[in-house]
């Protein structure tokens, strides 16, 4: 039997399982009107329980041997009717950029067009075997080569390889071609990977994954990276600089160009980190500033959906010196429009460079399918107009706020997609964490918090170029008003989120006694003996 | 442009409010070399919703679609019929516009599907704890290969013959940086897996063995005397499964002893999608959990003592560790994960196992039957919805054959192990509840007409 509780559990309600709802706020349910409690499916379901119907098998003797299955598994079932309220009730416990603006820095939570999630599901696109004869899927290269086509014209590099399955795999990637590259020309003695003490932390296990040792920049104090300290560092015993542009400071770093230089001049590589390609699509190629590899998130730049963390897709754009070295499989378009695969069998005689496979398959074609219909959608000129309104609302936001939070590179000129405050003039005792936190009753996603590290108590603010004047206009009144109240010490703060499904989680608890996985509690007459 | 909410008054206004006169006020970092004066040339311009999914449909119609054909593909990515809700649930936009729960108090139905997920896959895997889901099954297969690397401190890993070859690929690929050895082979076309010859291999240099199950010709076999030959020289025993289904047939790798099992969970709620996105499973016993790669959701309580789920163990992660961490990976697979979770809710136990009964009854029927066409041999004893025959002739040409007669037959082995004689007459097929008995005949027809 399986009952749908709506989540009320008896340790719910304080002391007894039968508390009257009394207007002090508890409820017999634990829910409160539209927020609703939802107990986990081990608790509701039954593992008797199915909401499918699978036809009742043909007889055949089993060619299972001794391996069939015998223990029981664990897993509870639940109807159709049961699995729809049980998902929707979760799916109202989380915010979401349907919901309002996420202005989650570094990780460009834009609107996510719906064409898109329309175009994945086309059947011939949703419903194609990767192993099926290329001929029978031409279509589908046929995106990977069209969206190739853009990714390389956009970015003004030579090559690109479509198969890594995230921002972090991308770098992996880039850090990959870089090593094969260095060892072709018999430099594999190059260890060390320059990289800023601003940069995400997937920079440096990245680099630290394809054994080299990384070394950090440091930044100047106008949050750009410290040209003088690197040229200074640079040396026959440096493989590449790993720089974010724009960075995570949310500033262009202007010397890039030079840094390259540079950097090619010593003998090494620069592998751009493409997370903030938003602020400059279609105003700057990466090409143009002396990248050698630059990742770019899907996820990010091209709205596909974030899904909750993931999935995300990290195609990573190659130049010249770099494309022989990209990784296995891609696509080649021959004079007639035929699109080939090249996968293992024909690499050996015709790509003898590429440093091997990544992943099974051909990369992540759903979000291929959603990135090109982006793309298509915005166009050239849309692209640019991406940028161009990213940059407007960030630098908007970051003037309209930095007389009420500390902008520590607010000095340092505009910034691109996103606008950096810290914790500086908050009252003694008020974080970062705190103002994050009444912000969320305020109806908003906080920003990115304690990131980049180089800020005390950093706030990165990236609202994205899918939100009005009036939405930001709201935003900036409840950020101030949420700062205000962190500078003149406002205690209710320490204790917010107030209005959040959950107040403050214990997340020390969590992590001392951890609990990853449901354990079914131990039946009270077994408990008691 | 339809999805940019600004008009050109509040473009005016807010740069009035910034302080600049135009929006290139705003690029004046951006060196003037580097500067674009205009949308990049030689690519169209923006275009309506109809344009656009008038050209998209046109590139989806060029392809073979799956579900339209007698389609018998497996190796790696399954065709299995997904529940209409699961599609339905997971466009929620509170789920699908969503990210990583960085603040849980505002992404409790994240973070409690993600607790619900690792218990699920924990459990079909057989293992104590699984994490939040990683890229794939071919990543999670090298992020265990080095995870092993991490706990006995030795750097071997011996492949079973048997391992998907696209998934011996990438750990080449990785072993070639972090400096592991990697014993592998090709498999043969016998029906036995190459068990003796991985417990022969095990050494005092060993880290780990891994080992497909069911494997790349849909062959199973008692993984428990590998388990106890690797405990035996300290080494893991890492289990790999690429078609979770199968474990509603056929006794867990946790059951029998592994100490890390990952899995490519494609099979459940995703869908074929021409290989990715799909979703790694990564479980372990709790002894390891520490040198995990990947997110991981645990209970905790909040202020008011209510019960609530938190992403944790992140000391572990890229964010933190920076070059310490267990993997750099960041975002994984939170969508295709709650589309495996909702489908294994909607099938529960009894569905699932009899879910897997319907495959494998029709797997015994169809290869009995293909089995019967002149030349044919069943290459395997034991299967569960997967079985490899051996042709009189080449496969690869034969499956390009009957596509061309609108037949996806299955894998050839010439295409996975290319330039390999001794395999190239083998076609691996795959059977699910979507095969009809009507599918079977007309490929045991067309095989039979092509091999006369």
């Amino acid at each position: 039997m399986s009952i749908n509780q709506s989540g009320w559990r008896p340790e719910m309600v304080a002391g007894s399982g039968n508390v009257p709802a009394t207007s002090t706020g508890n409820t017999f349910t634990g829910n409160r009107a539209l927020m609703l409690e939802e107990a986990l499916i081990f608790e509701i379901g039954s593992t008797e329980t199915t909401g499918v119907e699978v036809a009742a098998p043909v007889t055949t003797a089993s060619k299972l041997g001794s391996l069939a299955r015998t223990a029981p598994i664990g897993l509870p079932g639940l109807s159709e009717p049961e699995t729809v309220r049980h998902y929707t009730r979760l799916s109202r416990q989380n915010y979401a950029i349907d919901l309002g603006l996420f202005p989650l820095g570094s990780c460009t939570m834009k609107h996510n067009p719906r064409l898109n999630e329309k175009m994945a599901r086309l059947p011939g696109f949703a419903d194609v075997h990767p192993l099926q004869p290329v001929d029978t899927v031409q279509g589908a290269l046929a995106v990977i080569n069209e969206l190739a086509v853009w990714l390389i014209k956009l970015t003004g590099m030579h090559g690109v390889a479509m198969s890594p399955k995230a921002g972090a795999h991308g770098e992996l990637c880039g850090i990959l071609c870089i090593k094969a590259a260095l060892e072709k020309r018999g430099e594999g003695h190059r260890k060390v990977v320059l990289v800023p003490e601003s940069a995400h932390g997937t920079n440096p296990a990245t680099a630290a994954f394809a054994g080299f040792q990384v070394e950090d920049i440091p930044a100047t104090a106008e949050g750009r990276v410290d040209t003088a300290a690197l040229k200074a560092r640079l040396g026959p015993d440096v493989a590449a600089v790993m720089i974010t542009n724009p960075n995570t400071c949310g500033l262009f770093e202007r010397d890039l160009k030079e840094i390259s230089d540079a950097v090619h001049e010593a003998g090494g590589y620069v592998y751009c980190d493409g997370a903030n390609f938003n602020a400059i699509v279609g105003r700057v190629r990466p090409g143009d500033l002396g990248v050698d590899a630059m990742h770019i998130n899907l996820h990010k730049t091209f709205s596909t959906p974030h899904g909750g963390g993931g999935p995300g897709s990290g195609p990573v754009v190659l130049s010249e010196a770099l494309s022989p070295f990209g990784p296995l499989p891609f696509t080649e378009r021959h004079g007639d429009g035929h699109i080939t695969l090249v996968e293992e069998e024909s690499v050996d005689d015709r790509h003898p460079d590429s440093f091997g496979r990544m992943v099974a398959f051909h990369g992540q074609m759903g979000m291929f399918t959603r990135a090109l219909t982006y793309i298509l959608s915005h166009g050239a000129d849309g692209l640019r107009q991406v940028a161009e309104d990213a940059v407007l609302n960030a630098n908007y936001v970051l003037r309209s706020l930095e007389d009420t939070l500390d902008a520590p590179f607010g000095g340092s000129g505009p910034c691109m997609h996103e606008a950096l405050f810290s914790d500086a003039n908050l009252a003694d005792g008020f974080s970062t964490l705190d103002v994050a936190k009444g912000l969320i009753d305020e109806g908003y996603h906080p920003m990115t918090v304690y990131f980049p590290l180089v800020v005390h108590g950093a706030m990165l603010v990236e609202p994205t170029e899918t939100e009005s004047k009036a939405a930001l206009d709201q935003f900036i009144g409840a950020l101030r008003s949420v700062a205000e109240r962190a500078k003149a010490g406002d205690t209710a703060l320490k204790s917010a989120p107030h209005f959040a499904p959950r107040a403050r989680l214990d997340e020390t608890l969590a992590a001392r006694k951890p609990v990853l996985t449901w354990k079914n509690p131990t039946p009270v007459a077994a408990a008691a003996e | 442009m339809r999805y940019l909410p600004l008009t050109q008054p509040d473009r005016d206004a807010m740069l009035s409010v910034i302080g600049v006169s135009s929006i290139d006020d705003l690029f004046v970092d951006v060196p003037e070399a580097a500067r674009l004066d205009g949308p990049v040339h030689d690519l169209p311009n923006h275009a309506s919703e109809l344009a656009v999914e008038r050209h998209m449909t046109a590139l989806a119609r060029q392809n073979t679609v799956a579900g339209e054909v007698p389609f018998f593909l497996g190796c790696g990515a399954y065709r299995h019929h997904v529940p209409a809700s699961v599609d339905h649930l997971i466009q929620r936009g509170e789920f699908l516009t969503a990210y990583t729960p960085y603040q849980p108090e505002i992404a409790q139905g994240t973070l409690q599907m993600l607790f619900e997920f690792q218990t699920q896959v924990a459990r079909l895997l057989g293992t104590d704890v699984a994490n939040a889901s990683m890229y794939d099954g071919s990543t999670a297969c090298w992020e265990a290969i080095g995870m092993a690397r991490r706990i006995t401190k030795r750097g071997k890993a011996i492949l079973s013959s048997g391992l998907h070859p696209h998934y011996v690929s990438v750990a080449k690929t990785m072993a070639k940086y972090t400096g592991d050895v990697l014993d592998t082979t090709s498999p043969w076309l016998v029906p036995e897996l190459d068990i003796d010859r991985l417990i022969a291999a095990i050494d005092d240099d060993t880290s780990c063995v891994v080992v497909q199950y069911p494997d790349i010709l849909g062959r199973i076999a008692d993984l428990t005397p590998l388990a106890d030959a690797c405990h035996a020289k300290k080494a893991l025993l890492i289990a790999v499964v690429t078609e979770p289904v199968a474990l509603g047939a056929i006794r867990s790798p946790g059951e029998m002893d592994a100490d890390i099992v990952v899995g490519e969970g494609q099979s459940l709620g995703v869908g074929l999608q021409f290989g990715g996105p799909y979703v790694g499973l990564f479980g372990c016993k709790d002894k390891y959990v520490r040198q995990m790669p990947g997110r991981l959701c645990g209970e905790t309580v909040d202020a008011n003592g209510k019960r609530g789920f938190v992403l944790t163990l992140s000391t572990r992660e890229q964010h933190i560790r920076r070059e310490k961490a267990t993997s750099n990976i960041c975002t994984n697979s939170g969508l295709c994960a709650l589309a495996f979770s909702i489908h294994m809710t909607l099938l529960g136990e009894a569905g699932l196992r009899a879910l897997a009964a319907t495959n494998h009854a029709g797997a015994v029927t169809a290869a009995e039957r293909l089995s019967q066409v002149p030349g044919v041999e069943l290459v395997n004893d034991g299967f569960f919805n997967e079985f490899t025959l051996k042709l009189p002739v080449e496969a690869r040409p034969v499956v390009r054959t009957l596509a061309d007669r609108g037949i996806l037959a299955g894998v050839s082995l010439g295409r996975l192990y290319p330039g390999e004689d001794a395999l190239a007459n083998g076609l691996v097929v795959a059977v699910t509840e979507t095969t009809t008995a009507e599918d079977v005949e007309t490929l045991a027809a067309a095989l039979q007409e092509i091999l006369a």
